[in-house]
């Protein structure tokens, strides 16, 4: 007993250096919510445009604040619960969906230096994170009592789980020429003097295709959004959801999607790579964290673009390409990748010099 | 000290939710209950220092195996009175089996431990990672027995596709190869007509 008390005095007497840890740990929460209300205003800007319309324009200076009016709107709404739903699900469902897109941002690196945890085993992590979202979707579907939710939910699990396993194999051919699970040993295993030709998007380019694709359907949006599919199952998973639970699904699937670009830049295009390092063009050639997020802001965009472009897959078409095409696929290239890497087609390892 | 608060806890909340799966009446709150277990046990994984080993528990386990447990529990249309009915039919096989994994593995355990002699460093803290220790030994040491879970593991998973594989005769079904390559002329001919000029359209 006595033990357990000084336990619990030593936890007590730690406490302060915890909520430290607590509130970097927290720090980098504010941003990822501030840039996803500014993500949403953006997408509604660029297929407004793309539609030829104008986009959100009413609210503040070129509708900037229409992501704000729009989350106040939704936190002061009822939450309705349908009768006979599991309570306690239904509640719990956003923040499972919520939890694992803001937890993956710990090991994300941001410049050389900069990563909240520089964890070896990073890319790893992040996969186990990004699979946990699932839950989310399933549990709302379920706990709704609902067909329709229900329909959804059945989707997204079978959809994520098959394009996991492309995600995973071409994040395995990554790993294969960086030689390390370390995010940043990653970034810096594509430094050289050839500019943009030393990134992994090079030698790996249909698995380039393959991670973002597979990312576009892991997060359910258009042209894979069949879990909403609001033609089909009215709004799939959410159909139950309102106010502040729903903002929260909002919330986890935008920040998701912020994170797949994040990645597709750091694991194929260079990270806080310069596109022209190498080539002594001073600032230009510098690395920085403004590469970075010019990379992530491109592929964010091409998120947009894709569902202002395509029409939704039919469910059959959805499972046929990840399982008949991108797997077979990726197996392939995993192949070539260990060919390149024996055969010294790349450089491996971090800070490999040419 | 921190480290052990967390051990604590993660060992409370792992026996709890262990507990709550052969507990819990509602069969998707037992599955849930697992998924917690899984989570949990690898947090003490990681707290130990396999983070390898945890977070692969979370990548196959959580993430994908339970997923389509959950897939096909939400799907099943259990009533638990049903459930119930049966159990003092076959409370003997049940104990019998119970009482056998039990003596099962206090002999296995109890064996162990009467020999028990201090653990050898670890070699996986030695290495520095231990991803790339055991990436090492499963190639190098452990190759055959490796390529042979493996080789089973491809068994089992045709055997199961030969098993729900039916042909049947007078299915019509896609070919997508075909779809692709039709031509446009062949779906589509496009006609160029004079306007008719019906009476009631103005122009």
């Amino acid at each position: 007993m006595e033990s357990v008390i000084a336990l619990f005095n030593s936890f007590v007497h730690d406490w302060p250096n915890l909520s430290l840890f607590i509130g970097l740990i927290l720090l980098p929460l504010l941003p990822l919510i501030i840039s996803v209300a500014m993500y949403v205003w953006w997408e509604r800007k660029v297929i407004g445009w793309m539609h030829v319309r104008m986009g959100p324009n009413q609210v503040g200076p070129l509708g900037l604040a229409q992501a704000f009016a729009d989350v106040f709107k939704l936190l002061f709404k009822e939450i309705t619960i349908p009768e006979k739903a599991s309570t306690f699900l239904f509640y719990l469902a956003p923040l499972i969906a919520l939890v694992p897109a803001m937890a993956a941002w710990a090991v994300v690196p941001i410049g050389e230096k900069l990563a909240w945890s520089n964890a070896n085993a990073g890319l790893l992590y992040l996969l186990a994170m990004t699979s946990l979202g699932v839950y989310g979707i399933v549990l709302a579907g379920w706990a709704s009592n609902s067909k329709y939710a229900f329909l959804g939910a059945m989707r997204a699990a079978a959809q994520v789980v098959s394009y996991e396993i492309a995600m995973g194999m071409a994040i395995v051919s990554v790993l294969i020429l960086a030689g390390s699970l370390n995010l940043s040993d990653v970034v810096q295993a594509q430094a050289g003097s050839k500019g943009f030709l030393e990134w992994f998007w090079l030698p790996l380019l249909p698995m380039f295709v393959i991670y973002f694709i597979s990312g576009v359907a892991e997060t359910n949006r258009a042209p894979f959004d069949v879990t909403e599919g609001e033609s089909e199952i009215v709004a799939g998973f959410h159909v139950e959801y309102s106010g502040s639970a729903f903002a929260i699904f909002f919330l986890a699937e935008y920040a998701n999607m912020i994170l797949v670009s994040f990645l597709s830049s750091i694991l194929f295009l260079g990270g806080w790579l310069s596109p022209l390092q190498g080539l002594g063009l001073g600032v230009l050639s510098a690395p920085g964290w403004w590469w970075l997020f010019a990379k992530a802001f491109v592929m964010a965009f091409l998120f947009l673009w894709f569902r202002a472009t395509f029409p939704r897959y039919r469910y059959d078409q959805i499972m046929r390409l990840g399982w008949k095409v991108f797997i077979p696929i990726t197996i392939a290239w995993i192949f070539v990748a260990g060919c390149l890497a024996y055969f010294g087609g790349v450089t491996i390892g971090p800070g490999g010099n040419p | 000290m921190t480290q052990q608060v967390l051990f604590y806890f993660f060992a409370t909340v792992l026996v709890a939710a262990a507990l709550a799966v052969i507990t819990v009446r509602n069969s998707v709150h037992a599955a849930l209950s697992l998924v917690l277990t899984f989570f949990t046990a690898a947090g003490i994984w990681i707290l130990a220092e396999a983070e390898f080993l945890g977070l692969a528990l979370i990548v196959v386990y959580v993430g994908a195996v339970m997923v389509l447990f959950l897939f096909v529990v939400m799907m099943l249309d259990i009533k638990p009175e049903s459930m119930r009915e049966g159990f003092i039919r076959f409370l003997p096989v049940g104990v019998i089996v119970a009482l056998v994994m039990l003596a099962e593995m206090l002999s296995l355990i109890g064996v162990k431990a009467l020999q028990a002699q201090a653990l050898p460093e670890n070699p996986a803290l030695a290495a520095g990672s231990n991803t790339a220790w055991l990436g090492k030994a499963l190639y190098t040491e452990f190759l055959l027995p490796f390529e042979i879970a493996a080789l089973i593991l491809t068994v089992a998973l045709i055997a199961a596709v030969a098993l729900t594989l039916r042909k049947r005769s007078g299915v019509r079904t896609q070919k997508p190869g075909e779809q692709v390559l039709v031509q446009r002329n062949e779906r589509l001919r496009v006609v160029k007509m004079a306007s008719e000029g019906g009476k009631g359209e103005s122009a």
